[in-house]
């Protein structure tokens, strides 16, 4: 199952080794990750999503997050009420004429065309997963040259 | 004032209270060692980095208070690796402080350069590295506060040489605060009050206390509880000394070497009070049949030891002293274990602990009779092996701290170095280190240290000419295929004296009493080998993996 971690820091080097460290030590690879600072600038904010195929490996992993010293709190959002959203860029094939086309499938989701050249659009989308796979789907009917996800970020509601 | 950092390292030392340092000189700490030269902390140079770090750790050990060891870049940093990887799977608190080459080299491939902190992140409670001579006290201050609090363990210092030589003004920082790291020491009330309604209904309760009671200092509180409800108490390995040997309700330690009466005693009871233990895989055997009609109720200081094994009914996060305070307050009713006690004392008649005597002299012998010349008040390391076994098994330890040996990680090497650091911490004490004639071959050439600083201890070797642990699982599972078990060794009784130390060499069980009070006696290093029976084993056994009821007794009992 897959479980939406986050992780406040301490903002300094060597933390995200840390943190990296303890999932790598248990052989549990990290599907998405991303980091940054928080409004208090000493702070940084982990969105970590992994895949656990043992829950007492994950729990054991969150109760090492919590005994790192530069860690402050971990938050499981598996079973807790959070807005998650990711955003993703496309590279897109997409000839001028076919332009209108895409435009309106973009409509359909949080996207939009961020430029167009010659045979090729770059496309950003926002969304919760569901609505990302959803909205793939679609686009790859237009065909999809590159795509370059942020991870997924989750906020307590 | 303004002061180097290498001086503001130093004075911040002096104020955490350190006595005492191992370490050695190189390139990367010439400028912080130029400044040792001045200062008054007694400074033991060891033969290898290796040892500083195990010195430290013995120390700490003996002590309760926090080793130092000091160490260059490079290679000097990674020969404390193995003794920084001791100390922190055993909890003990030590400061390591590593030269590093100057900043503006760090991440060049320069000389003697390794990322140490990289090499220790997994290793050490924390570490830290110093770009700023402006951090350097309050560094070295959250160090030590990390070090000794909560779940003690090895924090690490590295120290490039450029903030060694920069001055800053030296600020102490009166108090630590760090917002992420606030360790519990108080128990949940609620918690305690749900232990006691379950002692009290427990018809055959047991005590299974590890170095969490040593660390915290719980031992009266122990005795106190065991007394109170009377319950029978077993240990681990890092739990020996914690409770008297000797008391009526002692079963002796668990686990794959320990009595069979204790394996049995823990498998048929019906609530395990676990005291700074963390069920370890040497401990429970087979998980899935550990204990199985036991309620569990854990106290630990650290969260992620509990249910990180075993299925625990009451945990409560804390110091074992204090919550032992609170919970003996909370027994208004006790259990009845008249019964149980019986059926315990029945099982330590059918199972006693026993050796056969051959031709040669037993190595059980021979720590029986350490026990006896030393009326069991001295301090024992040990290196690893079956001669640590035999050293947990057969000496009477009644007091805590008086057995240092390397539980977690198994480190051999680590007890003659250990009790260096074991004898300056406690120069009134007999400091004697169980050693096998493998593991002695290990961390040799701390005989000169010991010679050099008149660090008197007395080395034990029992020579079985194997490195007998290995060969004995090979003798009971790899059909007596002795695969690089056999290991020659120099003349030891040679050596030593060659060091400056005396030797002696006991092959008759008569001499062998004798010889060990005139080591005694000596004042000097003495190396007592001690002709063994070669294929000993060590039993009780259970094989790895197995029920801890699943008892291999030798046929022995």
């Amino acid at each position: 199952m897959k479980h939406t971690i986050s992780v406040l820091v301490e903002n300094k080097f060597g933390v995200l080794a840390r943190v990296a460290g303890l999932f790598s030590a248990r052989g549990y690879n990290i599907a998405s990750l991303a980091v940054s600072e928080t409004l208090d600038p000493t702070i940084s904010y982990m969105t970590i999503v992994v895949d656990a195929k043992d829950e007492s490996i994950l729990e054991q992993i969150e109760k090492q997050l919590n005994k790192l010293i530069d860690v402050i709190t971990v938050t499981d959002f598996t079973k807790k009420e959070h807005a998650e959203r990711e955003l993703i860029l496309l590279k897109i094939n997409c000839l001028s004429k076919d332009k209108a086309k895409l435009e309106k499938s973009l409509k359909k989701y949080v996207a939009k065309l961020v430029c167009h050249r010659a045979d090729t659009a770059i496309v950003e989308l926002v969304g919760q997963q569901e609505q990302i796979k959803e909205a793939l789907e679609e686009l790859g009917k237009f065909g999809i040259k590159e795509l370059i996800r942020t991870g997924k970020i989750a906020m307590a509601v | 004032m303004k002061m180097t950092g290498a001086q503001i390292l130093i004075e911040c030392l002096k104020r955490e209270g350190v006595e005492l340092i191992f370490g050695y000189p190189g390139g990367q700490a010439i400028f912080l060692f130029d400044k040792l030269y001045d200062s008054d902390i007694k400074f033991i140079l060891p033969r290898h980095e290796q040892a500083a770090a195990h010195a430290a750790d013995g120390y700490a050990r003996a002590t309760g208070k926090p080793g130092v060891c000091i160490a260059t870049s490079g290679p000097g940093a990674t020969n404390l690796v193995t003794g920084i990887a001791t100390a922190y799977i055993d909890s003990i608190p030590m400061i390591a402080i590593t030269g590093q080459v100057r900043t503006t080299l760090i991440g060049n491939d320069a000389f003697q350069e390794a990322d140490i902190t990289g090499i220790t992140r997994s290793i050490t409670k924390h570490n830290f590295m110093v770009k700023d001579v402006n951090d350097l006290a309050r560094t070295v201050r959250e160090a030590f506060y990390i070090a000794t609090t909560g779940r003690p363990g090895p924090v690490l210092i590295d120290f490039p040489t450029d903030v060694q030589m920069k001055e800053a003004e030296f600020i102490w920082p009166e108090e630590v605060n760090i917002r992420s790291y606030k360790p519990t020491y108080f128990g949940h009330p609620g918690q305690i009050k749900k232990a006691a309604k379950l002692i009290a209904q427990a018809k055959k309760p047991i005590l299974y206390i590890g170095g969490g009671v040593i660390t915290s200092g719980a031992y009266y509180e122990v005795k106190e509880l065991a007394e109170k409800i009377q319950a029978p108490v077993t240990w681990t390995l890092m739990g020996i000394g914690a409770f008297p040997a000797e008391h009526k309700l002692s079963l002796g330690m668990l686990g794959m070497h320990g009595t069979a009466y204790a394996n049995h005693s823990i498998m048929e009871s019906d609530l395990i009070i676990s005291i700074g233990a963390r069920f370890d895989d040497r401990v429970t055997g087979r998980i899935d049949s550990f204990a199985p009609n036991a309620k569990v109720i854990h106290i630990d200081i650290d969260p992620s030891s509990i249910s990180k094994n075993v299925k625990v009914d009451i945990p409560i996060v804390g110091d074992a002293r204090n919550i032992l305070e609170l919970l003996i307050k909370d027994l208004k009713k006790l259990p009845d274990t008249n019964e149980w006690l019986k059926e315990v004392n029945a099982l330590m008649k059918k199972y006693p602990m026993t050796y056969k005597e051959k031709d040669m002299i037993a190595p059980q012998y021979v720590i029986e009779a350490i026990d006896q010349v030393t009326k069991g008040n001295a301090i024992i390391t040990t290196e690893v092996g079956q001669h640590q076994m035999w050293a947990a098994q057969w000496y009477k330890y009644n007091n805590p701290r008086s057995f240092i040996s390397s539980g977690g990680l198994g480190t051999m090497g680590f007890g003659f170095p250990a009790s260096m650091g074991a004898k300056l911490g406690k120069p009134e004490k007999t400091v004697i280190v169980v050693a096998g004639d493998g593991s002695i071959q290990m961390n040799i050439q701390e005989l000169a240290t010991c010679v050099c600083n008149k660090i008197n201890v007395k080395v034990v070797i029992l020579n079985n000419g194997y490195l007998g642990m290995v060969r004995q699982w090979q003798e009971l599972f790899y059909k007596k295929r002795y695969s690089h078990t056999c290991i020659t060794s120099p003349d030891f009784v040679k050596l030593a004296e060659s060091y400056g130390a005396v030797g002696m060499r006991v092959t008759k069980k008569e001499d062998l009493k004798p010889a060990l009070e005139k080591a005694i006696a000596i004042d000097n290093v003495v190396f007592v080998e001690v002709i063994v029976e070669p294929e000993e084993n060590v039993y009780p056994m259970v094989p790895a993996g197995e029920a801890i009821n699943k008892i291999i007794s030798g046929g022995l009992a």
